[in-house]
C-alpha cells in the first residue's frame, strides 16, 4: 500500500505488524486503517473501551479472521494467513478472550485438540498427558490432565486455554482477556509465566481491562478507540492517566443523572428475591435480594462479570423462575406472569446480548422495532399495515436510528444502532419500568450518549430505569441511585456523589494494584 | 486510487442486479425452464388436461410441503408426514368400512363429512403431539418426528394387517358415498385436490403475511431467544406448527386414498422428504426463519412437474430419482449463496 506508517518502527525488532488494516462487517467499521508492532521479546498491550476493535484486530493477527484492507508483515515480509492453523504454524497463537474449550473432553484433550501428538499405534496419550502435567505445574495449578474440562471452574477453565497456547511454543502469543476469571495468585503465576517467556524471546501481546495490572506486565501501549489507533508509548511514557484520557477521548462526557423531576411511586419492587444457578451450580446466582424503583428514577447496577445482575434482570423480566421471592410490579404481584403478560403490563427488558437475545436476524429494521408490540397494531385476524408503519416510523424517530428505512436489513445497521432497535423495540411496548442490561456493550461512545440522552428524558416523563453496567464511569453519568451487586447481593449503595474508587471496592474489585 | 474503486462498483452494480433477480426468483425460472424443456421434447405436454393431471399429483407434495414449510420456518424438521399420511388413509379406509360397535351389536357408518373431520384430527393429534415432544420436552425435532414416523406407520400397518382397504366408494343405502369427489371431482374444471391445495396456500399465505401468528412464527424461527423475551409464545406457537403440519398431513391422505380409492399402510413412504425438497427448492432456509408460500408451491411444481415431464418423454424412474436428487443439492447451493453473504452473528 502506498501509505507508510508515521512512526519509523525499527523493523529488526518488530516481529510481527499490522499496517493500515481495515475491517468492516456490512456497514460496521471494526477496524479504520490501524498500524500494530509487536517487538521481539516484549510485552504489547493494547487499550481500548468495549468494542474499540481491540479483539478484531487481534483476530485478524492471528488468522482467525481476515482484513478487509492493509497487510500484516511477518520478518518484514507480507503475510496473508487464510485461517488460525496457518498462522499458528508460522509461531503466532491466541488466547480467546471466549473459553474456545470443547467442555466434553479432558484437559489433556483440550491441550492437544487439532495436533494431536501420533505415535505409531494412534494417538500417543502417554506423551500427550506427560506434557500436560508438565504444563499444569509450570502454571502453578493442581489440575489432573484427566479432568473433563467442564468440571472445572471458570479460572481453572481460562488455565487450560493459556496452558494450550503455551505448549504450542509459539514466538508470538496473543492473550486477550486471560485474567478475566483468575484469582490474585494465579494472575501472579501467570505474569510470572510471561516474563519467562519473554525472557526466552516469545512476544506477547496482552489485552485487558484491568489497567493497573497490565500496567505492572507492558513494555508498550497501544491504544484504540472506535477503530483508529488513538496513541502509542513505550512503557516509560504512559500512566493510568494517559490510558484513561486516550482511551475515551477529550469529549468524553455523557452528561450527568436527569434533575429537575420528582420521583413518583414506587414502580417495581423486588423482595427477597433467590434465583437458583440455572446451570446446575451450588450457589444461588441471586441471593435473597430487594430493590425498590420509583417512577422517573434511574438507578445503575454496578457489578463485575458473574455478580447476578444479567440473572437478576432475567428473573424480573421472567426468562428465568425465582426460587424464592416476589416481583411487585406498581402494587401487584407478577411473579406468576409470562414475558408477554410482564410486557403487557409495562415491565420491559433490553437483554445484554443483542445478537442472540435482542434482535432477529432474519427480519428487517421495522419487523424488529414492532416485534414487541405486535398485539398494538393486531385488528381481529390481521394486522394493520398501516398502524404498524406508524409504530415503527416513530419508534425510528424517538431511538434516532441511522437506516435507509424500515424494510433494510437488520445486519446492515451498525452496533449502536443495532442496539437503539432493541430499546426502540421495548419502549414502544410503552413501559412503565425499564432495565436496560449492559446496553453500551460494543457500541461507540456517540451511540452511547444518544442512549444516555434518550434515557434522561424517557425517566423525566416518569419511566423507572434500571441500568446495568460493568463501567463504573457509566454509573456516574446516568444513574440517581448506584447499587453494587456482588455473588448475588447487593454489597453497597450509593447516591450519584460517589466516587469511581468506592464503587469498584464494594464490587469485589481489587483497585489497588 | 479510490476512482477505480468507484468505477468498479458502478460497474458492478447491473451484473450483481441481474444476478440477484435470478437467485431470487430461481425456483420460479427453474418451473419455466422445466415446462419449456418438456414441452419442446414433447407434444403432449403442453396441453391444459396435461397440466391439470400434472397439478393433481402435485396437490399431495404440496398440501404436505405447506406443512412442512410452517414448521421449517420454526427452524424444525418434521419426518413423521408421510407415515402419518398413510395413518389418515387407513383410518379414513377403516371408518368408512363401518364401525363396529359390539357392545351394542351395530356397525356405523359415518357419513364421509364425519369421516374427514375425523381423520383431519387425528393428523392433528399426531402432530400435537409431536409439538408436544419438541416444546415442552426438548427432544431434538429430528428424533421426536422420526420416532413418530416409525410409530404411525407401525400402528397403519397393524390395523391392517398389512393389507389395503380397496373399497372406499361407500354404499347409496348406508349414506356414506361421495369419498372419491376430493380425488376425482372437478369444479369448472379444475381437480378438486389442486382446489383444496390452491385454498390452503392461500389462507397459510395469508396467515404468515397478514396475522399476528405468522409474525411471532417468523420471529421465534429467526431467533427464538430474542422472541421470548419479546413475548412471543414460542412454546405454543412450535406446537401450533407441528399441529398444523399433521393435519395437513391427514388432508394428503384424504387426497390421495380418494385418488387411488384406496388406502394402504405403506403409502406415503419418503414423502416427507418430498415436501422438504419442495420447501428447500422455494427458497426456504432450514435454520429457520426465512421462506414463503409462493416459493415452496413453486418448488412443489418443480418437482412434481419435472418427474411427470420425464415419465411423458420416457425417461426411466431411475433417472428421475437422480435428477430429483441433483436439483435438490442445486437448490440447497443456491440458499447457501443467498443466505451465506454478510456478517453472522458471533
Amino acid at each position: 500500500m502506498t501509505d507508510v506508517p508515521q512512526q519509523k518502527p525499527d523493523l529488526a525488532e518488530v516481529v510481527l505488524a499490522a499496517r493500515n488494516v481495515a475491517k468492516s462487517y456490512g456497514n460496521v467499521h471494526a477496524l479504520k486503517g490501524v498500524n500494530f508492532d509487536i517487538h521481539r521479546g516484549q510485552v504489547t498491550t493494547l487499550f481500548g473501551e468495549n468494542g474499540a476493535g481491540k479483539s478484531t484486530l487481534m483476530k485478524i493477527l492471528s488468522g482467525v479472521i481476515q482484513p478487509t484492507s492493509g497487510e500484516i508483515i511477518l520478518d518484514g515480509k507480507p503475510v496473508a494467513f487464510n485461517n488460525s492453523t496457518e498462522a499458528r504454524d508460522r509461531g503466532i497463537s491466541i488466547i480467546h478472550q471466549e473459553l474456545s474449550l470443547a467442555p466434553n473432553l479432558s484437559v489433556r484433550d483440550n491441550i492437544f485438540m487439532g495436533r494431536e501428538i501420533m505415535g505409531p499405534t494412534g494417538v500417543d496419550f502417554a506423551e500427550e498427558e506427560r506434557q500436560a502435567r508438565r504444563l499444569m505445574a509450570e502454571l502453578e495449578e493442581d489440575i489432573d490432565p484427566l479432568t473433563p474440562v467442564e468440571e472445572l471452574r471458570l479460572g481453572q477453565q481460562q488455565i487450560v486455554e493459556i496452558a494450550r497456547a503455551l505448549s504450542v511454543d509459539s514466538r508470538i502469543l496473543i492473550m486477550d482477556e486471560p485474567t478475566s476469571a483468575l484469582s490474585a495468585s494465579e494472575v501472579e503465576v501467570l505474569f510470572k509465566v510471561i516474563r519467562d517467556l519473554t525472557a526466552k524471546g516469545v512476544s506477547i501481546v496482552y489485552i485487558s481491562h484491568h489497567l493497573e495490572e497490565a500496567l505492572q506486565i507492558t513494555d508498550h501501549a497501544v491504544v484504540l478507540r472506535d477503530g483508529t489507533m488513538t496513541a502509542y508509548a513505550p512503557r516509560a511514557g504512559i500512566d493510568l492517566e494517559w490510558i484513561v484520557r486516550n482511551m475515551v477521548g477529550d469529549n468524553y462526557d455523557l452528561g450527568s443523572p436527569p434533575e429537575g423531576h420528582v420521583f413518583g411511586e414506587v414502580a417495581l419492587s423486588v423482595r427477597d428475591l433467590t434465583v437458583a444457578d440455572p446451570k446446575g451450580g451450588a450457589f444461588n446466582v441471586v441471593d435473597r435480594l430487594s430493590l425498590d424503583l420509583r417512577a422517573g428514577e434511574v438507578v445503575c447496577i454496578y457489578g463485575l462479570m458473574g455478580a447476578g445482575r444479567t440473572e437478576l434482570l432475567e428473573t424480573v423480566a421472567g426468562r428465568l423462575r425465582a426460587s424464592s421471592g416476589e416481583v411487585v410490579l406498581e402494587g401487584r404481584e407478577i411473579s406468576h406472569l409470562s414475558i408477554a403478560e410482564r410486557i403487557a403490563r409495562g415491565l420491559a427488558l433490553v437483554p445484554e446480548d443483542r445478537q442472540r437475545d435482542g434482535l432477529v436476524q432474519t427480519m428487517s429494521v421495522g419487523e424488529n422495532l414492532s416485534l414487541a408490540s405486535i398485539a398494538s397494531f393486531t385488528k381481529g385476524l390481521f394486522t394493520q399495515k398501516k398502524a404498524e408503519r406508524a409504530l415503527i416510523d416513530a419508534s425510528i424517530r424517538e431511538v434516532t436510528v441511522k437506516t435507509s428505512g424500515p424494510a433494510a436489513a437488520i445486519g446492515s445497521l451498525s452496533g449502536g444502532n443495532q442496539q437503539k432497535v432493541v430499546i426502540g423495540k421495548m419502549l414502544a411496548t410503552k413501559p412503565r419500568v425499564i432495565m436496560l442490561d449492559e446496553p453500551s456493550r460494543g457500541i461507540d461512545i456517540g451511540a452511547k450518549a444518544e442512549v444516555f440522552k434518550l434515557l434522561a428524558e424517557e425517566a423525566k416523563r416518569g419511566l423507572a430505569v434500571i441500568y446495568s453496567t460493568s463501567e463504573v464511569g457509566e454509573c456516574l453519568s446516568i444513574a440517581h441511585r448506584i447499587i453494587v451487586m456482588h455473588k448475588g447481593r447487593i454489597s453497597a449503595e450509593f447516591d450519584s456523589n460517589v466516587s469511581k474508587e468506592k464503587i469498584m471496592a464494594a464490587s469485589g474489585e481489587s483497585v489497588a494494584a | 486510487m479510490s476512482d477505480t474503486t468507484l468505477a468498479r462498483t458502478a460497474a458492478a452494480k447491473p451484473a450483481f442486479s441481474l444476478g440477484r433477480l435470478l437467485l431470487e426468483g430461481r425456483a420460479f425460472f427453474a418451473l419455466i425452464l422445466i415446462v419449456a424443456v418438456f414441452s419442446f421434447l414433447s407434444p403432449n405436454y403442453f396441453t391444459v388436461s396435461n397440466f391439470l393431471i400434472m397439478a393433481s399429483h402435485v396437490a399431495i407434495y404440496g398440501i404436505l410441503a405447506v406443512g412442512m414449510l410452517l414448521v421449517i420456518l420454526n427452524g424444525g424438521i418434521d419426518l413423521s408426514v408421510g407415515s402419518v399420511l398413510a395413518l389418515s388413509g387407513v383410518i379414513a379406509g377403516a371408518l368408512m368400512q363401518g364401525v363396529e360397535m359390539q357392545a351394542l351389536g351395530v356397525i356405523l357408518y359415518p357419513p364421509v363429512w364425519a369421516v374427514v373431520v375425523l381423520t383431519c384430527a387425528l393428523g392433528a393429534a399426531v402432530g400435537a403431539v409431536n409439538g408436544v415432544l419438541i416444546a415442552w420436552f426438548k427432544v431434538p425435532a429430528f428424533v421426536a418426528t422420526l420416532g413418530v414416523m416409525y410409530v404411525a406407520r407401525g400402528v397403519a400397518l397393524l390395523m391392517t394387517n398389512g393389507l389395503t382397504y380397496n373399497n372406499l366408494s361407500g354404499r347409496p343405502e348406508l349414506g356414506n358415498t361421495g369419498f372419491d369427489w376430493l380425488g376425482f371431482n372437478r369444479l369448472a374444471g379444475i381437480p378438486i385436490s389442486v382446489l383444496v391445495l390452491a385454498g390452503i396456500a392461500v389462507l397459510a399465505g395469508l396467515m404468515l403475511s397478514r396475522s399476528a401468528f405468522g409474525r411471532w412464527l417468523y420471529a421465534s424461527g429467526g431467533n427464538e431467544r430474542a422472541a421470548d423475551l419479546s413475548g412471543v409464545p414460542v412454546k405454543r406457537v412450535k406446537i401450533t406448527v407441528y399441529t398444523l403440519s399433521g393435519m395437513l398431513a391427514a388432508v394428503a391422505g384424504l387426497v390421495l386414498s380418494s385418488q387411488l380409492t384406496s388406502a394402504g399402510p405403506t403409502a406415503g413412504t419418503t414423502y416427507e422428504l418430498t415436501a422438504i425438497a419442495a420447501v428447500v427448492i422455494g427458497g426456504a432456509a432450514l435454520t429457520g426463519g426465512r421462506g414463503t408460500v409462493r416459493g415452496t408451491m413453486l418448488g412443489a411444481f418443480v418437482i412434481g412437474f419435472l418427474s411427470d415431464g420425464l415419465v411423458i418423454i420416457g425417461i426411466s424412474s431411475y433417472w428421475q430419482t437422480v435428477f430429483t436428487g441433483a436439483v435438490i443439492v442445486l437448490a440447497v447451493l443456491m440458499n447457501s449463496i443467498q443466505y451465506g453473504k454478510g456478517p453472522r452473528k458471533g
